[in-house]
This record gives C-alpha cells, sequence and structure tokens, in this order.
C-alpha cells in the first residue's frame, strides 16, 4: 500500500512540474504548483504509518499556507490580467535586466 | 669591540654639541618656514605680496632681480628715498634667519679651539642614532668632526653668516622675504650635514639637500619661466651625477662591506692598489662630483643658476654646494690615492673645464654669468689639486675662493642693487641691469664696491699677495712637481703616461690663469671704469648700497686679502718671514696626509730654485693678463650694445659659450624627447599600457559581463527551468554515494 501510495505521489509531483515547466498559462501553472503541493501531502499522509502522526500534522500546515498562497497568487494573477489583459507567462518579463 | 673603545678627547668638549651645528640651522628653517606659511595663506593689507603694484614685476630679460626695487612705490619719482612695505615678518626674519648661522658659527669657533687645545688624530664620530640595522650591514646616524670637516664647517658658517647679513639688505623689499631666508637656513643645514656626515650616506642626505635647496632657490622667482627651467635644469643634471655616487657607494659596500669613512679608510688597505674596483669606485664618485660642482660634462647647468637672487649665486653656487665635490674628493683621499687613473682623469677634467669656461668668461657680457663661468673655472683648479693627490692645496684653494668668489658675487650684487634703483627710479625696464656694457665708471657712485671688488679680483688673478695667488701657485707648483715624479707619473691614461698627461694639465692651469687675469680685469673695466654708459636719468640715481650689504663686503675684503696666510709655501717663509709656513697642510695632516704621501711617494717637493721659478712665472702671468685687458680695452673701447658691432668668427663662438648649450640640446634633449614621444608615448603607453592593460581588461570584463547578463531573461518559465535543474542536480549529489 505504501509503495503504491508513494507511486501515485510521484507521479502526481511529475504531472506538476511538467506543468509549471511547460504551460504558458499562469492560472494552469498555479494549478500545478498546487498539484505538486499535494502530491507532497500524499506522500506525508502515506509515510505517517511508519513515523508518526508528525507528517499529519504537516498536512493541515501545507493546506493552510496553500490556501493563503491561492489568495495571494490568484490576486497577483488578476492584477498582472487588469495591467497586460493577459496571464500568458511569456509576456510578463519585467524582472528582465 | 665596545670595550676596546676608549673615550675621545674630544668627547669632553664643545665638541660634544656637534649635533647642534646643523639643528640650528635646521631651526631657523621651520620658523622662517612656518612665518612664509602664515603669512601666504592670510594676506594683510599692509603685505607686500597682496600690492597691486606687483603685477609689472617681471619685464626686461633680467627682471628677476628686480623684485627688490619693484616693491618701491610705483608712482613716486624718487622712490630710492621712500620707504617701500616691507614684509609683515621682515623684522622677525631678518634676526631668526642669520642669527641661527651666526650661533652655528660661533659654535663652530668654540668646536675649532676645542680641537687645537687636544692632540687627536681620530676623528671625533659623535653617533645619533642606529639608522639601518640590516642583518651584518649597520648605519649610524652620526655625524663626525676632524680636521677637514671643520674646516668645511667653519666656511659654510663663517661665509653663509656673512651672506645671510647682506641677504637682509639685498632682499629687503622682497615679498617672499622669509621664504627666503627658510630655504637658505634649510640650505646649510643640509650643507653641514653633508661636510659632517660619518658615513657617505649621511654625505648623500645632505648632497641631495643641498640639491633640493639650490633648486628651490634657483626658481625663487618661479613666476618667471625662464627662472623655474634654470632650477629645473639645475635639478635634472645633477641627478645624472647622483647616479654616480649612488653606484659608487654600492660598489664600496659591496666590496668592504661598510660606508662609514672611518671603517672605509681602516680597510681600504684590502683593496688591489690601482685595481679596476677601487678605479670604478673612484670614478663613479667623480661622476657625481662633476654634476654638483660643475665640471665637464655637467657643467651647464651652472651658469643657468644665476637666474636665482645674487647673495644665493654667492652661497650655494660659488663658496659652498658646488665645492662639495672637491670635499667628497678630499674625503676619499684614502680611495683616490690608491687609483692613479681615476686621480689623473680627475685632474684632466679639471684642467679641461678650467680653461674651457675661462675662455667663455672671456666674452660675457652678464655680470653674474662672468662670475659663474669663472666659478666653473676656479672649481676646475680644485679638482686640478685634488687629483694630483695635493688635497691639502684643493681644500686650501676651495677656501681662498669661497672669500673671494663670495666677495665678488656680493660685490656684483651690490652693483646690481644699485642698477636696479637707478632704473626702477626712472621707471627704465628696456635696459639690463646685470649687462656690464650699460654700466661703467661705477668707481665714481661706489667707492667700497670698487675698492673691494678689485681686491677679490686681484686674488683670483693671483696677484701676491692676496689669497688666490698661493692657493693657485700650490696648485701648480704641485701638479708640476707630481707630473715629475710620483705614482701619477708612473700610470697612464688613454694611452698617454701620468707624467704627459700631468704636464698638460700644468699647462691648462697655466693657460687658464692667465685667461682668468684677463677677464676679470675685462670685467673690472667695463663695471667700474672709463665713461659711465647708464642712461642720462638713471645716472644721479646710482649709489653704494647701504652698510648692512657693505659690511659683510669688507670682511670678505680682509679674508681675501689674508686668506693666503693660511697656509704660506715653505719657499717664500724662507725668502720673507711673513709667518707660519704650511698652517692647513699640518692642520689637515690627520686626515690627508697619508693619501698624500702615498701619491707623491715622499718626493713633495721639486728643487727650490724651480719652485721660486715657478713662482716667478705665475706672478709674471697675473701682471701679463691685467695688462692685456687694459691695453686691450682702452676707455674709448667699452661701449654700450647698442653702440658695439656684434661680435664675429672666434669671439662669436665665445660668446655663445662654444654653443654646448645646444650641442647638448641636439645630442640629449632631443633624442629623449623623439624617444619619448614615440617610443615610450605613442608604443609603450598608448599601444601596450592602454590597450592592452587598461583597455584590454576592460574589454575582458565587459564581455564577461555581457555572458552573465543573457541568463537574466526576466522570464518566470526560464527561472523554473533552472530551478528545477538546479534541484535535480543537488538531489543526484546528495545520493550519488548510495
Amino acid at each position: 500500500m505504501l509503495v503504491e501510495s508513494l507511486t501515485l505521489s510521484a507521479a502526481l509531483f511529475t504531472i506538476g512540474v511538467i506543468g509549471v515547466l511547460t504551460r504558458r498559462n499562469a492560472i494552469i501553472v498555479f494549478m500545478c504548483v498546487e498539484l505538486m503541493l499535494n502530491a507532497v501531502n500524499l506522500s506525508f499522509v502515506a509515510l505517517s504509518k511508519l513515523y508518526g502522526a508528525t507528517g499529519q500534522v504537516f498536512v493541515i500546515f501545507v493546506m493552510t499556507v496553500a490556501a493563503a498562497e491561492a489568495a495571494v497568487g490568484l490576486a497577483i494573477i488578476i492584477a498582472i490580467f487588469r495591467h497586460k489583459k493577459s496571464v500568458n507567462l511569456q509576456d510578463i518579463n519585467l524582472l528582465r535586466g | 669591540m665596545l670595550l676596546q673603545e676608549t673615550v675621545h678627547p674630544l668627547a669632553e668638549t664643545a665638541a660634544r654639541f656637534v649635533w647642534w651645528l646643523p639643528t640650528l640651522p635646521l631651526i631657523g628653517f621651520v620658523i622662517n618656514g612656518l612665518l612664509s606659511l602664515q603669512a601666504a595663506t592670510k594676506l594683510g593689507p599692509a603685505d607686500p605680496s597682496a600690492d597691486a603694484d606687483h603685477a609689472h614685476a617681471g619685464h626686461g630679460a633680467h627682471a628677476h632681480d628686480a623684485h627688490d626695487a619693484h616693491a618701491h612705490d610705483a608712482h613716486a619719482h624718487d622712490a630710492h628715498d621712500a620707504h617701500p612695505p616691507r614684509h609683515r615678518y621682515a623684522a622677525i626674519t631678518s634676526i631668526i634667519g642669520p642669527g641661527v648661522l651666526i650661533a652655528s658659527f660661533v659654535l663652530a669657533l668654540a668646536m675649532f679651539f676645542a680641537m687645537r687645545g687636544v692632540e687627536a688624530d681620530a676623528p671625533f664620530v659623535s653617533r645619533l642614532f642606529s639608522w639601518m640595522p640590516v642583518g651584518d650591514f649597520k648605519l649610524d646616524a652620526a655625524l663626525q668632526l676632524d680636521a677637514l670637516s671643520m674646516v668645511m664647517v667653519l666656511v659654510i658658517t663663517g661665509i653663509g653668516s656673512l651672506i645671510h647679513v647682506f641677504s637682509v639688505g639685498y632682499m629687503q623689499d622682497d615679498p617672499g622675504y622669509p621664504r627666503y631666508f627658510a630655504y637658505l637656513n634649510l640650505f646649510v643645514f643640509f650643507m653641514l650635514l653633508l661636510v659632517l656626515g660619518a658615513n657617505y650616506v649621511v654625505t648623500f642626505v645632505g648632497w641631495e639637500g643641498v640639491g633640493l635647496c639650490s633648486y628651490l632657490l634657483i626658481g625663487f622667482w618661479f613666476s618667471e619661466q625662464a627662472n623655474a627651467d634654470a632650477g629645473k635644469k639645475a635639478f635634472v643634471v645633477n641627478r645624472i651625477g647622483d647616479f654616480g655616487f649612488m653606484v659608487a657607494m654600492f660598489l664600496l659596500f659591496a666590496h668592504l662591506g661598510t660606508l662609514d669613512y672611518t671603517a672605509i679608510a681602516a680597510n681600504a688597505g684590502t683593496l688591489e692598489p690601482g685595481g679596476a674596483v677601487v678605479t670604478a669606485i673612484c670614478l663613479f664618485l667623480f661622476i657625481g662630483c662633476t654634476g654638483k660642482s660643475a665640471q665637464i660634462p655637467l657643467f651647464t647647468w651652472l651658469p643657468d643658476a644665476m637666474a636665482g637672487p645674487t647673495p644665493v649665486s654667492a652661497l650655494i653656487h660659488a663658496a659652498t654646494m658646488v665645492t662639495a665635490g672637491v670635499f667628497l674628493i678630499a674625503r676619499s683621499s684614502v680611495l683616490f690615492s690608491l687609483a692613479p687613473v681615476a686621480s689623473l682623469t680627475v685632474a684632466l677634467v679639471g684642467g679641461l673645464t678650467a680653461i674651457f669656461a675661462a675662455s667663455i668668461g672671456l666674452k660675457q657680457w652678464d655680470i653674474k654669468k662672468v662670475l659663474a663661468y669663472s666659478t666653473v673655472s676656479q672649481l676646475g683648479y680644485m679638482f686640478i689639486g685634488v687629483g694630483v693627490g695635493a688635497y691639502t692645496a684643493g681644500v686650501f684653494h676651495l677656501v681662498t675662493h669661497a672669500f673671494f668668489k663670495a666677495l665678488l658675487f656680493l660685490g656684483s650684487g651690490s652693483v646690481i642693487f644699485a642698477m636696479h634703483r637707478a632704473y626702477h627710479a626712472t621707471h627704465n625696464h628696456g635696459d639690463d641691469a646685470q649687462d656690464m656694457r650699460n654700466m661703467g665708471g661705477l668707481k665714481a657712485m661706489m667707492p667700497v664696491t670698487w675698492t673691494l671688488l678689485w681686491i677679490a679680483t686681484l686674488a683670483i688673478a693671483g696677484v701676491p699677495p692676496f689669497s688666490g695667488f698661493f692657493s693657485k701657485d700650490e696648485i701648480l707648483s704641485a701638479a708640476y712637481s707630481r707630473a715629475h715624479e710620483s705614482t701619477l707619473a708612473d700610470a697612464s691614461l688613454l694611452g698617454m703616461s701620468g707624467s704627459t698627461v700631468l704636464y698638460l694639465v700644468w699647462i691648462l692651469g697655466l693657460a687658464s690663469a692667465l685667461i682668468t687675469a684677463i677677464y676679470m680685469t675685462r670685467m673690472m673695466l667695463y663695471t667700474f671704469h672709463g665713461p659711465n654708459r647708464t642712461d642720462e636719468k638713471s645716472r644721479p640715481h646710482l649709489a653704494e648700497a647701504p652698510w648692512v650689504m657693505t659690511g659683510p663686503l669688507v670682511v670678505l675684503g680682509v679674508l681675501s686679502l689674508f686668506g693666503g696666510w693660511l697656509n704660506l709655501p715653505e719657499v717664500i717663509t724662507h725668502m720673507v718671514p711673513l709667518g707660519p709656513a704650511e698652517t692647513l697642510e699640518h692642520w689637515l695632516e690627520p686626515v690627508v696626509g697619508e693619501a698624500t704621501a702615498r701619491v707623491s711617494g715622499g718626493a713633495a717637493h721639486v728643487a727650490v730654485s724651480t719652485e721660486q721659478m715657478l713662482i716667478a712665472g705665475a706672478i709674471v702671468i697675473a701682471i701679463a693678463g691685467i695688462a692685456i685687458a687694459k691695453a686691450r680695452l682702452k676707455p674709448e673701447a667699452l661701449l654700450t650694445k647698442d653702440a658695439s658691432e656684434p661680435s664675429r668668427g672666434f669671439e662669436r663662438i665665445l660668446e655663445r659659450k662654444w654653443y654646448v648649450d645646444e650641442i647638448y640640446d641636439a645630442l640629449v634633449v632631443r633624442p629623449i624627447h623623439a624617444l619619448s614621444r614615440s617610443v615610450l608615448w605613442k608604443g609603450v603607453d598608448v599601444g601596450l599600457i592602454d590597450t592592452l592593460g587598461a583597455n584590454g581588461s576592460a574589454a575582458v570584463t565587459r564581455f564577461a559581463g555581457w555572458i552573465g547578463s543573457q541568463l537574466q531573461t526576466g522570464r518566470v518559465g526560464t527561472y523554473a527551468w533552472l530551478l528545477v535543474i538546479g534541484a535535480v542536480v543537488v538531489l543526484r549529489a546528495f545520493t550519488a554515494g548510495n
């Protein structure tokens, strides 16, 4: 059971990474980040069977931070959209020196 | 080593205060320098340098000497009667400047009498502190008082005091009054360090220091380009000579392991007599001397050095600094007596310089230029003396020359002072106050200066019983007797036997004695005799200088007259009982006696009859020179520049100083300029350093920065990729061991 859980977790994480790296739409990249977080959560829950409840407590923390991050992240994306009429990451290069 | 050292008999006397000798002028320098700075930063309404009248200071070819006169109110026609504004600190400077020197002189006199009182052959060395202890090499800041440095100290402080007092009058209206005395005091400090140094390095510090002061004082009126250039020329030419001095010190250290005079005198025997080492050391030392003492080929700076104030010319460029080379050879007499080839070179260069400079002096019109070439010529005489191994004769002529040449310069300063006052009073800025063709007949206006300058002229011409006669005769008879028989005569130089070289030097000396008598008489005739050639308006303003100036002249006149008594030759005292013979010879015996004996090989003198013939010949030559000049320059032949025809042929060559400056310019200065411009500037500096060094490293840096800047795209995607790649690499690194 542990092996299957961790395999699923790894698969979800990889999908999330690929999504972050390849997709252009900021909303989808954002969803992929959430996917990576939840993949990690799954590993925590699965491994708590071996190492005790600490992992489960961490999951609660991660979900809380993820909710806060979602709020801030979505707010930033909306602000960018208002400014640029686009959420395409290719258009967002203000950090270029 | 320390246990063996006994207490020197002088240690209990005034000599233990020897370090006060240079310290006193140094204190004077500090005080006068601070006063000068203070006055420069805060200009007061009464300050002459704030006076607008000075805007017109600096016209005419020799306006540098005019500053004293220019301080007058330009609108007052009887300006020489009015009291010109003096420097704010003139009073205190007039006391401190000459005061420290007189104090130093009194102290030196006390030491002199202490030295006469005790029997001490070994020099008294006063160690102040350990200066450079480097491994085996130990160098002390130490002063050495012996017979030779005592003579030099008395000349420097004695003549120096007189010249300082004279300067109080001569420079009275100069806006840079305290600065002048600060430099002059500093010069005396370094000069005393030079002669009192107990090793070559302390001497070298003084040697460089007097060069610096010479530069500062030649360019004292630096606002005029010519004066600043003259100072620079003196500095650069001296630097060439200093290179020789330094190489000589390196060689001495490499072969003897010490630079102390006492240790070198003790260890000189380990050097092979006449060997390459000691010859090289002496020749390099002599290169240093040619620079400082203005000998061929480095003499060109001294005539230009006349751009400085006239008392400076008297003190630095006649009486003291330029004789440092003669002092150095006398100080190194142990080494020179071991190197006959080097000694012959010294004598030959001295002889050639003596006649060369004297020939130029024949056709100069600037009164100070005549004296400048005369100084170069007389320095040549001194080098003949020390070159032929008659070290006492060289030092003797150094002393008498200091007397009569200081007198000549100060006397000419007094004349120039009077001329400037007259020209200034009548606003005549077209005529040159130093040109002898504008003088004439000053005998009536300046009787004191006239009398004293004739004494100096007869002294330098070698007329008995004036001082120059004895010293010059001693040098010439030494050259003759050494040519007859000595270690020098057995050596050879440039394929000529030493004997031939010395006879040649002797003839050169005789010939320049004749020329000296001619050009000095010419100078006197042009300046003081015949009709006055100053313009009608200025003539009534010509007058004798104040007593603060003529006073020192009188003292120098007495010294020039009786200076010969320092070292009367035996052959004369046998005939005429004038006084004790060869006083200076006995006095200097502990320092140069051994070296003199080694050169002469014991045969000190030629036969008495020969010596009498030589003396008679010298007198005849001196009188003949004066007679020739008098015969050729009848009063009606003395003309102003406008009235006289331009000189032609050989006279023109002499007037243009054998074109030496032009030749040096073409052979040395221009090639160096061209080399610096084409190779060093355009090639090395622009090509190598700028292109490869400065701009090259900048280009490399800019390229590296460009590569780095390309990583920063500003796209989040790129950064995410780099993040992931980095994470994978880190993970891989952490798990690699498993």
